[in-house]
Parts: structure tokens; C-alpha cells; sequence
């Protein structure tokens, strides 16, 4: 048996899989947005059409993918603002204690999603935990409404992605060589120079990997704007999610999600030129 | 400057588990509201033990999660054993790095099109076979990770020894990276007895293959009861378990994804 027949048959279970049950299903999809619906929901695969993606276009849902692509933004940022300080400070920390509190960092990430993001409505509720605290301490007079509306769905978002943001961020710090940095100090610029002009372009793939993941992950969520949204707040997930089971349009349904893995592909790809520029300048140590 | 980082540090960490200390906290409150703290009770606990409906979700959970874990475990270190010899190939990688990325939903639209396409009757099983997906995708990760600092040299020197391509595998191959298939089947088991909107799609009609998550989505949505407390507990302290063990034994490194 050749080493490369051998290398085949253990991956064909596996591909195999993958193929009929990811990508098959996932071309159907892109075959469904240009057929038109059937009577009784389903598919009418008799009547071919670009119906579906001149709807798309309509200012209704084309403002749907927009602010959904807006709060996604927001939520990465504020990610990346909160996870590349903790990531510094857990890489900064006595080399025993790493490993632990990376841990404990993403361990939050490994829970249940819809049990995490219902925590949020036990926090942000008018008679819940920050309201009762806020009124009692006699910041507020009143319980703020910071539930149910675009608030609460950001922070809901940064909470869920947070961990991971920490975890791509501290293994490229980690694979950074400090004689850099070092050698940057020695020849006399400061602490922040250094960080601006070294460190941060350095793990520059690293953020890039973690605001992807957060924003793909953000702008096709579904539970966070459809629990802490109070089913006041559209985003694109919710929009197919109604296509799928509520409006019964299933080949409309299908154009958006085809929308959103093509803003996905889009992003993967600017990330993996990212990351190619950033081993093409570096060498080894990006 | 140092003190700040570690103060950011220590916020942030206030921030991922103030919210998961008061849910289990108010888990033991007698008064079942959230706000007024009234006292010690299990309670809540004894009325989900008491409640059919949670007990027979968190069964079809266990069985999703055991079956589809079993068999990713199974595909999934063979995939990763595969590639680890085949020529690298980006489009490969691509494709298995796309169940992690793909939003749920998208997924989820995609098996229910597919399994309506072919006519295939929803179930536990259809939920199993969504789950192997990315259970199969997630495996490979970990277990390819293990491999990447393989001394091949072992197999070989097993090889050359006059040992089979099954000896060599048992006796030398397995026992090396089985920390890591084992923490990678933890890993698997609580993704998929987590998941839940792939498992709504493509459950079919019918409370008989209501899942745990589908079933705390609907308490979550109608009507905010005191149980959703303890289940939560119970099911985030399993996961904590799970990931803790499975931390240990691929020696303190778990992935994110």
C-alpha cells in the first residue's frame, strides 16, 4: 500500500462527508436563489428567475444587511479594544500563570451560547441586577431601558466574542520574537512607540483573524438580536431565519444567505492576503 | 503602564463571568426572583427533576452528542491522520476550516434544503448527521495540531522492524496522540449538546427530537421561569468539567473555535 493511497483512504470518510453534507447543501442553496417559490412554500424548481436577487436590492432588506453590518462592526472593534489589552497583559504575565489565565479566558466561550447570551437578560431587565444596583447607589431614578434594543444585541455580541478575540491575539503575541521590541527600546523609542510601530503591525494577523471571526460570526447571528433584541431588531440572520420557517420563501431565504457567505468569502480572502503579506515581511516570526 | 494592563485584565475577566456567577447564584434563590435575594433553596433544582419535557430534551442531547461524537471522533482522527501524510493542498484546508466559519444559520438553511430535497425524514438522526459535520471538521483540528509535532520516525523504526501498518498504528501511532483524540471527543461532545440552531432546523416537527438547547430556547422565549436557572447551572458546570478535562490532557492548550 503506497503512503499517498494510504493518506486517500483515511481521508475519504471525512471529505466524503464533508462534500455531501456541507457543500452539496450549501450549492443547493445557491441554486435555490434563482428559482422561484412554490405555492405550498418549498420550491417551484420549474421557473427559473433573478427575482430573488433584485429584491435583495430593495432598500427594506438592503438597509436590514446594512445595519447588520454595522453593529457587527461596532461589536468587533469594541472586541479588539477589550481582547488586544488582555491578551498584552495575560502574554506580560509570570510564564506559569498563562496558561491558566488564557483558560479561564476562553472557557466562557466553551459554554452554551443561548444560556450566555440569556445571563444578559437577567442583568439588563428594569428589575434586574445594574438597574437595582444603579437605582440603589442613586445614579438613576428610574430603570434605563438597556434591553431589547441595539444596545443590549452589541453587548451581547462583544460578551460571546470576546474569549476568542483574547486567544487569536495571544498566540500571535506569542509567536513574537521580544528582541524586536527590545531592539526598538534599546535604540531609544518609548513604550507606546514601540507598541504602535512594532508589536501591534507584528500581530497584525492575529487581530485580523479575530475581527473576522467576529464579525462573520456577528453579522449572521441569530439568537443574540433575536433574545436580546426583543424581536424589535431585524438583522440579517433573523431575515433568513423568517424566510426559512415563518415567510416559507425559501428561495428568498436562500439569496440572502447567499449574500452573507459572499460578504464572508470576501473577508477571508482580505484576510488571507493579511496574513501572506504579514509572513512575506516578517519571515518566521509572523 | 503594567498595573493598567492588569487592571484591564482583571476587568475583563470581571466582565465574562459576573454574568455566569449571578445566573448560577440566583439558581439557589428561594424566592425564584431575580433581583430580591430570599434565601437557600434547591427548589428550583427538585422541579427540574420533576419536569418530563426537560429531562427527555436532555436525553435526546446526550444521545446527539454520544453518537455524532463517536463517529466524528473516529472520522475525524483518520481525516487528520490523512492529511498529515498527503501533499498540502489549500483548497483541502479551506474546506475544513469552512464548518468553523460558516455561520450557523447558513448551515442550518443548507441540510434542512437538502434533507427536503432528498426526502428524508427529520429526527435525532438528521440532527446526528449535521452534528458529525462539524464535530468531523473540529477533530481534525485538534488532533491535526498534535500532529504537526509528530516524530514520524517511531512509525517508521516500527516499520522497519518488521511491524504492519495496523501494528504500527495501535502499538505506536494511537497511544502517542490519544491524549488529544480523547480531549478533542470531550471538546466535540460539548459543541454538540450545545448547538442549537442547526439541531432546530433540521429536528423536524415534534417534541419527540427536541434537543436541550431547543428546549431552553423556547423557555427563554416564552416566559422567563426560576428552572432556567438550574438547568443553566447544571449544563454550564458540565461544560466547565468537559473543557477542564479536556484542557489537561492536550497538555493546557484547548482551541477557540
Amino acid at each position: 500500500m503506497s503512503s499517498r493511497f494510504a493518506a486517500w483512504l483515511l481521508m475519504a470518510p471525512g471529505l466524503l462527508w464533508l462534500g455531501i453534507l456541507m457543500v452539496v447543501p450549501c450549492l443547493l442553496v445557491f441554486a435555490l436563489a434563482f428559482f422561484e417559490r412554490g405555492t405550498y412554500g418549498g420550491v417551484d424548481w420549474s421557473i427559473f428567475t433573478l427575482e430573488n436577487f433584485r429584491r435583495a436590492g430593495d432598500p427594506l432588506y438592503l438597509s436590514i444587511l446594512l445595519d447588520s453590518a454595522r453593529i457587527a462592526a461596532v461589536s468587533t472593534l469594541l472586541a479588539l479594544l477589550i481582547g488586544y489589552p488582555a491578551a498584552y497583559a495575560i502574554m506580560r504575565a509570570p510564564e506559569r500563570w498563562q496558561t491558566s489565565l488564557l483558560f479561564l479566558a476562553i472557557l466562557p466561550f466553551w459554554t452554551n451560547y443561548l444560556i450566555r447570551t440569556y445571563a444578559w437578560i437577567v442583568l439588563l431587565n428594569p428589575v434586574g441586577l445594574i438597574n437595582t444596583v444603579l437605582i440603589h447607589l442613586g445614579l438613576i431614578s428610574g430603570p434605563l431601558s438597556i434591553l431589547y434594543n441595539e444596545f443590549a444585541v452589541i453587548l451581547g455580541l462583544v460578551y460571546s466574542y470576546t474569549p476568542f478575540v483574547i486567544l487569536a491575539i495571544y498566540s500571535s503575541l506569542q509567536r513574537l520574537d521580544p528582541s524586536y521590541a527590545e531592539a526598538s527600546r534599546d535604540l531609544g523609542a518609548g513604550a507606546i512607540i514601540t507598541f504602535i510601530r512594532i508589536t501591534l503591525p507584528l500581530t497584525a494577523a492575529g487581530v485580523a483573524a479575530g475581527a473576522v471571526f467576529v464579525f462573520v460570526l456577528s453579522i449572521g447571528n441569530f439568537v443574540t438580536p433575536d433574545l436580546l433584541g426583543g424581536g424589535k431588531l431585524q438583522m440579517i440572520g433573523n431575515l433568513i431565519y423568517d424566510q426559512f420557517l415563518t415567510a416559507r420563501d425559501w428561495p428568498f431565504g436562500a439569496t440572502l444567505a447567499g449574500l452573507l457567505i459572499a460578504v464572508m468569502m470576501a473577508l477571508l480572502m482580505l484576510q488571507a492576503v493579511a496574513a501572506n503579506r504579514a509572513r512575506g515581511d516578517n519571515g518566521k516570526i509572523a | 503602564m503594567a498595573r493598567l494592563l492588569n487592571l484591564h485584565l482583571g476587568a475583563t475577566f470581571v466582565f465574562l463571568y459576573v454574568p455566569i456567577a449571578v445566573l448560577m447564584a440566583l439558581s439557589f434563590n428561594k424566592a425564584g426572583l431575580p433581583t430580591v435575594w430570599s434565601g437557600f433553596s434547591l427548589e428550583w433544582y427538585g422541579r427540574l427533576a420533576g419536569n418530563p419535557k426537560i429531562l427527555a430534551s436532555a436525553w435526546n442531547s446526550v444521545i446527539v452528542a454520544g453518537i455524532s461524537t463517536a463517529a466524528a471522533t473516529v472520522i475525524g482522527t483518520m481525516l487528520a491522520l490523512g492529511v498529515s501524510r498527503a501533499r498540502p493542498s489549500s483548497t483541502r484546508d479551506a474546506l475544513l476550516f469552512a464548518p468553523m466559519i460558516i455561520p450557523d444559520i447558513v448551515l442550518a438553511i443548507a441540510l434542512l434544503s437538502f434533507f427536503t430535497l432528498i426526502k428524508f425524514t427529520l429526527g435525532l438522526h438528521s440532527i446526528i448527521l449535521a452534528h458529525v459535520v462539524f464535530n468531523i471538521a473540529f477533530v481534525c483540528a485538534v488532533v491535526r495540531a498534535r500532529l504537526s509535532g509528530f516524530d514520524w520516525s517511531l512509525t517508521e523504526v516500527s516499520r522497519d522492524l518488521g511491524a504492519g501498518h495496523f501494528t504500527t498504528f495501535w502499538r505506536i501511532t494511537l497511544p502517542l496522540i490519544l491524549p488529544s483524540v480523547i480531549a478533542a471527543a470531550l471538546l466535540a461532545f460539548t459543541l454538540s449538546i450545545d448547538e442549537f440552531i442547526i439541531a432546530y432546523f433540521t429536528a423536524g416537527a415534534g417534541q419527540s427530537s427536541t434537543t436541550l438547547p431547543m428546549q431552553i430556547y423556547s423557555m427563554i422565549r416564552f416566559g422567563v421561569t426560576p428552572e432556567i436557572n438550574a438547568m443553566a447551572s447544571i449544563v454550564m458546570f458540565v461544560s466547565f468539567v468537559l473543557v477542564f478535562l479536556a484542557q489537561r490532557l492536550n497538555n493546557g492548550r484547548i482551541p477557540g473555535a
